[in-house]
This record gives structure tokens, sequence and C-alpha cells, in this order.
């Protein structure tokens, strides 16, 4: 807008009406933070009033009871979720950091802008898909639901999240230290990984913790992967449960203890989920955009 | 000269013989790991087209328009235009609700809020997206949904339940409800993209607002928003794609509707969406029919439609922060 | 008198009679570092235009001139660190030691080991210790004997002087220094390579007086055993510190003497305005 344009709009017109024009839209936008936050709170206040009348020892530690009975608990889900991270991290991560490394140290030509770009695709991405894509790949070549099939599903979301956070924390190491250890006679591949990996420790704790985060969380490739099951862990090759999916089959249930228990798996699935983005929060002090779930 | 080390001869044999071929295999090594990003994508688009692509030779086109949906062996048809319908409708719903918002609470947080308030007002927006899908789920079933039905969607019907849309008595799970949660569920992503949008805009065009004596909203709506347009744009449509692809939070909340039922022709009755059909039907679906690859035919259209918003979604997000000053 | 350095030709070596010549001066150990037409370029444009020097060793030599007359550049490229960045060229020959370092087939990873560098800002590695520091360049390599790295770390330590004051507080970060000693620490770092050329490009220019001048007392210690090259905006301290002088204008070289001679009793009209201030 030109000058005499602004002016007119601005300096003209009745003043009183526009401080109550301005008076009204900013006490919508703050109506909008109010109404966005409301949901928030109630998840939390639910979550934790109902979940908390479930845990004991029992709940965390025993298979579930036979369906319709009322005992028994979560072990099962919860041994299960810690295996599929672990695996999936051990499948994600090695290929998420050489990816970011390699944007981030070679990374000027059309190829890497490409991968770029694909890679802050694939965060997005429909999380059902990539289970489809692990049954086909994993579970029709095997014969079973198995744990592999969940832990490569959950390692393809963890990789672009993985990827983009080593890049822009190498990015943040100044040229000059790569200089200093390449002055040394240091050959690159010793450099990137003595020297830059050592400086940007805590970015890529913050990545894969950021990951971790949003793969445990994650239900729609575990029903495709592993489908689920009332047993401890039986083999990388057989159905395992997990937490997010037992709280779907809870769900599922007629019963009064199994909505109670779905409560109970919801409080243990949400404090995993927010310790760790707390915790990343403190490490980090500013936020990531971007890498959170969006 | 005087050698100050005797140990130079090994230093030298050591670097000698070395390793500079290995950083042309390091270089090799992280341009692999890259690929194999772009490897899964490819992969992925032939294995799931392949996978669903029985049910789309048996039924052509008419797999895209039809809209009945009946495994029983000896009379299988799938249609799977409801479930597209659904996924249209509830993003729609979701977009409608959430983007103005979203974009209320981008305003406030990067022009109004004070700076003590800011940063812990965006933390807690951001945690709303950390909340896994499985558990806006589950309080959509057991508590959101009951506040759904007795505020909103039985007065609605009561009042305007002759228009087609509102028709039917509502449950509270229904395309509606699902609509409004993953609403909420696009917040955090909208409106943090929104807010590096906005703050992306220089500053000198607030000032030269401000020095004129334009109220703040004023100085959003004429000097922030006309440089930002096109981000919040590409903002709305990366919700648009998450709002697509989501599945648990709608499946547990839209009602399970199959076949001709799940037209989402009123908004109060129980819908499904591409996403949510493939998670209630999967594991039960029988491996020797073509339930199975119906299911990952729809898994292919859907993968067709996210892929599709979200490149144009980045591609949107990108050029508006790189054209019109980088946040970095 | 200096004594002869112990040369190896290698077969490799083109034989015609101007660089034989100069080969003959190489032998009596005379010219550690020799530019022959030697040019740099960033993307096709050149930074450095035709440079031909001979580098005396065991001395120290200045490389004075206004900014972006290409004196960083041309010291980037001793140790190979200017082709570092992307669309970065270089043209001519540099020899060490009668070897052309820009050969197809030579190592940068070894000439970097025996061409050291010491950069303007101090940069020791943030997440080591002042030990771990001095000792990179050889536990990078494969230097495990804890023995020998103790010695070599005390070794350094000492001939940048600052082992007295760190002595102590070896496992300190390399960071908890003050600046001074931050560069002394690089200093030390580049010298556990065992380099025959130490590089230094405007070293001081981010310290104080005081660290300044025991700057530039090292550099006059480590001359007797280092051949040592220093870029430096600073004139006063070109002449103070160094025995040749090389000025640089516009990416060319404009003259190259002994540093008295270039102070006192410059050849080039440009030389003398410079030295005497009527530009910068």
């Amino acid at each position: 807008m030109t000058k005499p344009e602004i002016k007119q709009k601005f300096v003209a017109g009745n003043l009183k009406r526009r401080m109550l024009v301005d008076k009204i839209f900013r006490g919508a936008a703050f109506g909008c933070v109010v109404l966005a936050i409301i949901p928030l709170g109630s998840i939390l206040v639910e979550v934790f009033k109902n979940g908390a009348l479930a845990i004991s020892f029992e709940f965390l530690t025993a298979p579930p009871g036979a369906a319709g009975e009322a005992e028994g608990g979560i072990g099962p889900a919860i041994q299960g979720t810690m295996i599929l991270i672990g695996l999936a991290t051990l499948m994600g991560v090695p290929a998420g950091v050489m990816t970011g490394i390699y944007l981030s140290e070679f990374g000027s030509n059309k190829f890497a802008r490409t991968v770029r770009f694909f890679n802050d695709v694939l965060t997005e991405f429909p999380s059902i898909v990539i289970g489809i894509f692990a049954f086909i790949v994993i579970v029709l070549t095997i014969g079973s639901f198995s744990v592999w099939a969940g832990a490569f599903a959950l390692s393809i979301i963890m990789l672009p999240v993985v990827a983009r956070t080593t890049e822009e924390s190498l990015k943040l190491v100044p040229q000059t230290i790569r200089e200093a250890a390449l002055a040394l006679g240091v050959p690159q591949w010793r450099m990137t990984f003595s020297v830059l990996l050592a400086t940007t420790k805590s970015g890529l704790i913050t990545g894969v913790m950021l990951a971790v985060a949003r793969i445990a969380g994650e239900t729609a490739p575990l029903i495709l992967t592993i489908l689920g099951s009332s047993l401890f862990f039986q083999g990388f090759d057989k159905p395992l449960d997990a937490i997010p999916l037992r709280i779907w089959r809870l769900s599922l249930l007629p019963y009064d203890y199994s909505q109670l228990y779905g409560w109970g798996a919801a409080l243990i699935l949400i404090l995993l989920v927010l310790s760790l983005n707390v915790a990343v929060r403190m490490l980090t002090g500013r936020r990531m955009f971007g890498l959170v779930r969006r | 000269m005087t050698k100050v080390f005797s140990n130079s001869k090994s230093i030298d044999d050591k670097v000698r013989k070395n390793v500079f071929n290995f950083d042309r295999i390091f270089k090799w090594i992280a341009a692999g790991a890259a690929a194999y990003i772009l490897a899964i994508i490819i992969l992925m688009v032939i294995e799931v087209a392949r996978g669903g692509e029985p049910a789309l030779t048996r039924f052509g086109f008419d797999f895209l328009t039809g809209t009945d949906w009946n495994p029983v062996e000896g009379r299988e048809v799938y249609g799977a235009l409801p479930y597209i319908l659904g996924t249209l409708v509830t993003a729609a719903i979701a977009m409608v609700i959430g983007v103005p918002i979203s974009i209320g609470v981008a305003m406030y947080l990067s022009e109004m809020a004070s700076k003590n308030i800011r940063t812990p007002l965006s933390f807690i927006v951001e945690l709303l997206a950390a909340v896994p899908s499985v558990i806006y789920g589950l309080w959509g079933l057991f508590v959101f949904r009951s506040y759904m039905k007795d505020f909103i969607e039985v007065p609605l019907s009561n009042s305007l339940g002759f228009i087609p849309i509102f028709s039917g008595r509502p449950f509270g799970l229904d395309v509606l409800t699902a609509g409004v949660i993953l609403a909420i569920m696009i917040i955090p992503t909208v409106s943090a993209v929104s807010r590096e949008v906005m703050m992306a805009v220089p500053n000198a065009q607030r000032e030269a607002a401000y020095a004129i004596g334009a109220t703040k909203w004023e100085v959003f709506r004429h000097a922030v928003v006309p440089y930002a347009r096109s981000g919040l744009f590409g903002a709305s449509i990366l919700g648009l794609g998450r709002a697509v692809g989501e599945t648990m939070a709608v499946t547990m909340v839209i009602g399970n509707a199959v076949g001709a039922a799940a037209l989402p022709t009123s908004l109060l009755q129980p819908g499904q969406t591409m996403a949510s059909i493939i998670a209630n039907e999967f594991n039960e679906a029988d491996p020797f029919s073509l339930h199975p690859a119906a299911l990952i035919a729809i898994g292919l259209v859907l993968f067709i439609v996210a892929m599709a918003i979200n490149v144009a979604a980045t591609l949107m997000v990108s050029r508006m922060v790189k054209t019109k000053g980088s946040i970095e | 008198m200096l004594e002869d350095e112990k040369i190896t030709i290698k077969s490799m070596l083109p034989t015609n009679k101007e660089v034989q010549s100069t080969n003959h001066e190489l032998i009596l150990g005379r010219f550690k570092i020799i530019l022959d037409n030697f040019s740099a370029y960033y993307s096709g444009k050149p930074a450095i235009k035709d440079i031909s020097m001979k580098i005396k060793s065991n001395a120290v030599t200045a490389i004075i001139g206004p900014s972006g007359c290409g004196k960083t550049t041309l010291i980037r490229c001793f140790n190979r660190l200017h082709e570092l960045i992307s669309g970065a060229t270089t043209s001519g020959r540099l020899l060490l030691d009668g070897e052309n370092i820009y050969e197809s087939g030579a190592n940068p990873i070894t000439i970097r080991r025996k061409i050291g560098m010491v950069f303007q800002k101090p940069n020791p590695f943030p997440t080591m210790s002042i030990y771990d520091n001095v000792a990179a360049g050889m536990k990078l390599n494969g230097v495990r004997d804890r023995r020998k790295l103790d010695e070599i770390v005390r070794r350094c330590l000492e001939m940048s002087a600052l082992w007295d004051e760190v002595k102590d507080d070896l496992n300190k970060p390399g960071m908890s220094v003050s600046g001074g000693q931050q560069q002394r620490l690089c200093i030390a770092r580049a010298l556990a390579t065992e380099p025959e050329v130490l590089c230094m490009d405007e070293p001081a220019s981010a310290l104080d007086p005081i660290s300044t001048a025991k700057i530039e007392q090292l550099i006059d210690r480590l001359k007797q055993d280092y051949t040592i090259v220093i870029v430096t905006h600073n004139m006063q301290q070109a002449a103070r510190v160094s025995d040749y002088t090389a000025f640089l204008y516009l990416g060319k070289l404009v003259e190259f003497g002994p540093t008295k001679q270039i102070f006192e009793n410059p050849t080039e009209k440009l030389t003398e305005d410079y030295i005497s201030g009527r530009f910068g």
C-alpha cells in the first residue's frame, strides 16, 4: 500500500470505532488461544483422574486376564512398547544420522535438495500407509505378524525426524571447528565422527528423544504389523503387544474394567510422551519447530 | 634441523597408507543413507500399488465411484467412494473450524502476547501436538462425545434437523465429532507454521503501520497478512495433510459405518474415512479374498492424496519463508 | 648458519631447466615453499593472480596487504584448505620441498600434517580437554600409546609457552582458559603433528596486547625449528616479527623481500604508499 493510501485508511475514520474493532479482534484471538488449550486441559485431567485409579503393581506387570474378567494388567504391552522402541531406534537412528550428516556436510547439490524435500514430506505422512507398506514387505514375506514388521514401520517414521534434527544440529557447528580438525591432517570421516558428532551430542540426543516420543504413541502401523497379543515377548517373528495398541483394543470392549484399564494405559503413555517432550524442551531451550509430532 | 620427536616416522606411515579412500567411501555411505529415504518412498508406492492391484483390476473405475462394500464371499463388491468422501468431509470440517482458530492463536502469540506469556503459552500449544492420536480417540470416545452430543448435536438436530446434513438422531459418534476432534489436532501444526510465517514478515512493515497510528489489529490485517498470505495458506494445507492422514482418533469416534451407509450425507450420522476403514477391517479381512487388496487399494488412494497435499504444502511454506526473509 | 635438510626428490618432478635450478637451491635447504605462477579462484573468479615467490626455511615470512588483497586465500592454499569451499580452484604449482602439493594424486591429508595452521580466532575443540586438544592430531590419526601422547602434549605445551600455566589442569576443558591461552593451545595443537611449516592467519588479531606480545615471542622461538608464514594486517607486527615480507594488492604480489628492505627502502611506489599509510 502506498503512503497516501495507508494514511487515508488509518488516519481518517472514527477512532472510537477502530478501537472497538481492535478490542474485538484481540479478544477473539485470545479466545482462540483459550479454545485451543481447553481440550488439552480436559485430556490431561481426564487421563490423570481416571487413569490413576487403575495403576497398581499388578496392572503394570501382569498379563491381561481372560476377556470379561477384571483382573490382570498391561504388562506385556509395556514390555512390547519398550522392545519396539529399542528395535526401531536401532533400525532407524543410524540411517537417520548418516542422512543428516550427508545433508549437512555434502548437501549443496540437487540430490541433497531432493532428499531434504522428501524428508520433510515423509515427516507428515499417514502412518497407516507406512503400516501397509511394512505389512506387505515384512509380514507377508515372513508369514506372520511380527516384531520385525512393527519395528520396521516405526523406524521409517523415526528416520525423517532424526535426519532433520541431525542436519540442523550439525549446521550449528561453526565451520572453523571443521577447519581446525582438517588442518591437523585428520580425514573427513574421522573429523565427522570424533569432532562433529561429539560437539552436537545434545542435539543428536534430543532428536532421538523426539523421534521416540513420536513413535511411542503410534498405533495405526502397529495394528497392521504386530497385531497385538496377551502374551509377553515370544520372539521377533511373533506378534507383540504395545501400549497404544492395547488402549485401542480395550476401547473396543464393552466392559467397565476395560475402560478403566484403557485410562490407566493412557496415563502411562502420556507420562512417557510428555516427559520426553519436556526433557527435550529443557535441553534445547528453544522450540524445535517442525519436529514435535505435527 | 632438530627434530623434537623421534616418532614422526610412525605417524607418517599411519597417515600415508591412509584412509583418503575411506573419505570417498564415507561420502558414498552417507549418500546411500540419504538415498534410503527416496528408496523407501518409491518402494512404498510400488508395493502398495501392487498390493491393491487385484481389487483395482477387478472393479476398475467403479472402485472409486461405487458405494457398496460387501466382503462376504461370493458377493464381494468394493466401492471406496463413501470413505473418500468421508475423508474429505471430516478434513473440511477440521479446516473450517481449525484454521481460523489456529490463525487466531498464531496472531495472539506473535503479535499480541507479552514475552513472558509467549513462551509458556506456545509450549502448551505444542504439547497438544505431542498427545498421541489414540489418546485423543479415547478422550473423544468417553468424554468429548457426550458433550458433543448433548450440547451441540441434539440441539442442532432438534432445530435444524430438517436440513439434510443435520438429519438423523445423533449419538455422538459421527462425522461431526470426528471433524471437531481433527480440528483440535491440527491446531498445533497450523498455528506453529503460521507463527513462523508471521515472524518472517519484516518488522519494518509493522513499524511503518504503527508509526501512522494503526491499532494492533490494523497492523496485523494490513501490514502482516498481505505478506504472510501465501505462507498462511501453506500452513493450512499442512493442516489439511495432517487431517487427511489421521487415523486412530477418527477411527474411535466416527462410528464405523460401512458401505452406502457411510456416505457422509449427514454430519450427525456415523461415517468412515479411508484411514479408519483400513484400521477397522484389516485384521479381520479374509486373506484369501479380495478384501485385503481392496483395503490396500484404499491405502494407495490415501497415499496419493496425502502425498500430493504434503508436497504442495511443503513447497508453499518453503517458498514463502525463503523469499520473504528467513527464520534461521 | 642453517643446516642442510635431507630432501628426497620424487621421480615425478618435471625436469625443465628452471625447476632444476630451483631444485638445486632446495638441496641446499634454503627454500621450504616455492610458488610458481600460482593462482587461486572462487568459482572461476581469481582471488590470487600468478604469484611466484620462494619462502625460506626456518624463517618467518609475513604476508601483508589491505583487506581483500587475497592474503588469507593465499595462506589457505598452503595447506589445501582453500579447496574445501565449493567452486574453489587453483592453478600453477606450489612446491613443498620440491613436491607440487597440488599435483593430481597428492594426498591433502598428508600435506595438512606437514603444513600446520593456526587460525585468526582461537578454535579449540569445544568438547575436549586441554590434553585432548593438543593430542587430537595424534589421537585422530591412530596413535594410542599413552606415554607417547603424554610426552608429545608436554613438549608442545612447553614449546608454546603454555605448559607452566596449565600443567596441573590438563583435564580442564579447552575452552576454559583465556583467549590468549586458547590461541597458544591451538599453536600447541598444530605443533603436535610435527609439521614442517606453520601457517598463521592473523594469530593475534583477536587478542589483547599482552597475549599478542607473548605470541610474537613464541614465533621468534619457533622459527628455529619451523618455517613460519604469517598473515597480518598489522604492519608493525610484521616489522617486529618477520624476516621476509610479501606485499599483496588485489591478488597480485607487488613486492617481496627482506623485511628491513621492504619497510625502509621499498622498490615499488605502491608498497611505499601502503607502508606509509596513504591507503589501507
